[in-house]
């Protein structure tokens, strides 16, 4: 079977047509991580029960000859930070080691509903803080396409799943880049949505004004099938909203024809490759000759979106992190003698030194004294940053850049320093504070055959426009 | 150096960490790097700007992002989880409560 070439339509067809099963795709699947994983990291813990008892009730259907759902039969991929009950969740951490959670993400549910086989748990950065995957607790990942690099992060197992074939689809979780970033590094195609277009409920919080769920596929395609399935109102997150879901795979046959791209003077300067550089360029000439119009515009704030980021998104991790004290699940430590002693001999057990110190950090911004000197005005240059999008948007359809600003790096290339680590979300952070949405897609690769992303920003809740633009990029490719 | 040994250890008692003595050198050194980074935020002027906690605040004109509340109803969305559900994951349990060190010395 060939692993490389199966998609969610390609895949449910063949199911529905009785050409292959969807016990079949699992275990071929199964097969390919006990071949491949071991070098590359990407699952953390199976689900093999859950998949195979969900492969065999797609099977049913197909024998009664019965239309299967839009998902049926794909093997799919979990970050490690969305809940499954009775799947072992982590997110990375030594702390939920083993945590069973007792009750289901929404978004995952959603995709078991549509007829999705959940492969198992995907590997992250610990709290999903990380641009480069080596801040998990178990193991670093792989990149797929060169293993001396790193497949970038947070959802570093998510993008390396798919670009090795272990997994049709995956979903990943974005607060800075954590999506679009790896899907970039590892060559395939990741969707952050726009803030409130999908349920939160489920995936374990890091900054929660910031969070987000998308897919991470092989094709656009798929990308627009996956947002179709997880995107809508969900009771049971007062942030998801109620706007109405369009047929995003329709959307996708629209001519692109007209629409106004913005190109951001400052997303090319200096510290781009040049590489990466001059592919971003040959396809945003590529989307002018399909007939796209090139419009400059200018997001003044840009360079202020980390540190800004740095400080709203460690703030309030430091709130939600506060959860973790040892009593009621997690990591316990067995030699604390007070109540207080305890909870912080847990805490200083479980977490690892990146999640510590974003806690630190955002503890000192939010504490008596420094809140109006770093919390507050974080906030107000967040307000000045989202402005830049909605002055820009007024002009342009959508804005295309770079992903990141150089291919994948080496491990262990920045672990020792910090700000170096943050700076690999320059490009993608920006959307996540304005909370519009944004995807990367496949744009070439450099000479030492690493893949380059094309990233394309749009208005909120416009996903349908950056996937048609990313559509007809991937077919000009 | 903005940050000192001594706001490492008290920032560290509000966030409920211990941390070694070699992570509270390392803290000391990575928060005031990063902290020197994010110093450039003060050249903006931001007096006249509003703060954005959320996306919501910001656009809260848009349909989308309106709905953020809710009726307060007894039972909540969910019912809560059944007892020994809630007790699973539990560290320490005398299977009707979670047990931690004592608290109160008599």
């Amino acid at each position: 079977m060939d692993l490389a070439s199966l998609t969610i339509t390609n895949a449910r067809s063949a199911i529905q047509e009785r050409k292959t099963t969807a016990t079949a795709l699992a275990e071929a699947h199964y097969a390919k991580i006990e071949k491949d994983d071991p070098q590359i990291g990407a699952f953390l813990t199976l689900s093999k029960e859950r998949a195979l008892a969900k492969a065999d009730e797609i099977d049913r259907l197909a024998a009664e000859g019965e239309e299967l759902p839009p998902l049926a039969g794909v093997p799919i991929g979990i970050k490690d930070v969305m809940v499954m009950r009775g799947v072992r969740t982590t997110a990375g951490s030594k702390i939920l080691g083993n945590y069973i959670p007792p009750y289901d993400c929404t978004a995952v549910a959603r995709m078991e509903t549509a007829g999705a086989v959940v492969l198992g748990k995907l590997n992250c950065d610990e709290f999903a803080m990380g641009s480069s995957t080596e801040n998990s607790a178990w193991r670093p990942v792989r990149n797929p396409h060169d293993l001396s690099r790193v497949p970038g992060g947070s959802s570093g197992g998510s993008a390396a799943a798919v670009a090795a074939d272990m997994a049709v689809v995956t979903l990943g979780s974005d607060t800075g880049g954590s999506i679009r970033q790896p899907a970039s590094f590892c060559g395939v195609v990741g969707l952050m949505p726009t803030y409130g277009r999908v349920s939160r409920y489920g995936l374990i919080a890091f900054a929660s004004s910031l969070d987000h769920i998308g897919p991470l596929t092989k094709t656009v395609k798929d990308t627009a099938i996956v947002l179709r399935t997880i995107a809508g109102r969900d009771p049971m997150d007062s942030t998801s909203a109620e706007v109405p879901v369009p047929d995003y795979v329709a959307e996708l046959e629209k001519p692109v024809r007209g629409l106004k791209l913005g190109v951001a003077k400052e997303y090319f300067g200096d510290g781009l490759d040049a590489e990466v550089r001059s592919a971003v360029e040959a396809a945003i000439q590529n989307l002018a000759n399909l007939g796209c119009e090139i419009v400059p515009v200018s997001l003044p704030h840009t360079k202020y979106a980390i540190p800004t980021y740095y400080i709203v998104a460690t703030a309030e991790a430091s709130s939600n992190l506060a959860r973790y004290d040892g009593v009621r699940y997690g990591h316990r430590a067995r030699d604390g003698r007070t109540l207080s002693e305890m909870y912080r001999r847990s805490r200083d057990q479980g977490f690892g030194a990146e999640v510590k110190r974003r806690i630190m950090l955002g503890t000192y911004a939010l504490s008596a004294g420094y809140y109006d000197a770093y919390y507050l005005k974080a906030q107000k240059v967040r307000t000045l940053l989202a402005q830049d999008f909605a002055v820009a948007f007024q002009k342009v359809d959508a804005i295309v850049t770079p992903t990141s600003p150089a291919a994948a790096f080496k491990l262990g290339e920045k672990v020792d320093d910090p700000l170096a680590m943050y700076l690999a979300d320059i490009y993608t952070v920006t959307a996540d504070l304005a909370g519009i949405p944004g995807i990367s897609v496949p744009c070439g690769k450099t000479k030492e055959k690493l893949p380059i992303g094309l990233q394309i920003l749009g208005k909120h809740f416009d996903e349908a426009t950056i996937l048609r633009v990313a559509t007809a990029h991937e077919q000009a490719a | 150096m903005k940050v000192t040994e001594r706001d490492v250890a008290y920032v560290a008692d509000l966030a409920n960490l211990e941390l070694t003595r070699q992570e509270r050198e390392r803290m000391l050194r990575d928060l005031n790097s990063i902290l020197d980074y994010i110093d450039c935020l003060n050249e903006l002027d931001t007096t006249q700007i509003q703060p954005m906690a959320q996306v919501s605040s910001q656009d809260a004109t848009t349909p989308g992002f309106a709905g953020a509340s809710r009726e307060d109803v007894l039972e909540g969305l969910r019912k809560s989880l059944p007892h020994e559900v809630a007790l699973a994951n539990a560290p320490v349990t005398d299977g009707t409560f979670f047990e931690v060190p004592k608290v109160i010395e008599r």
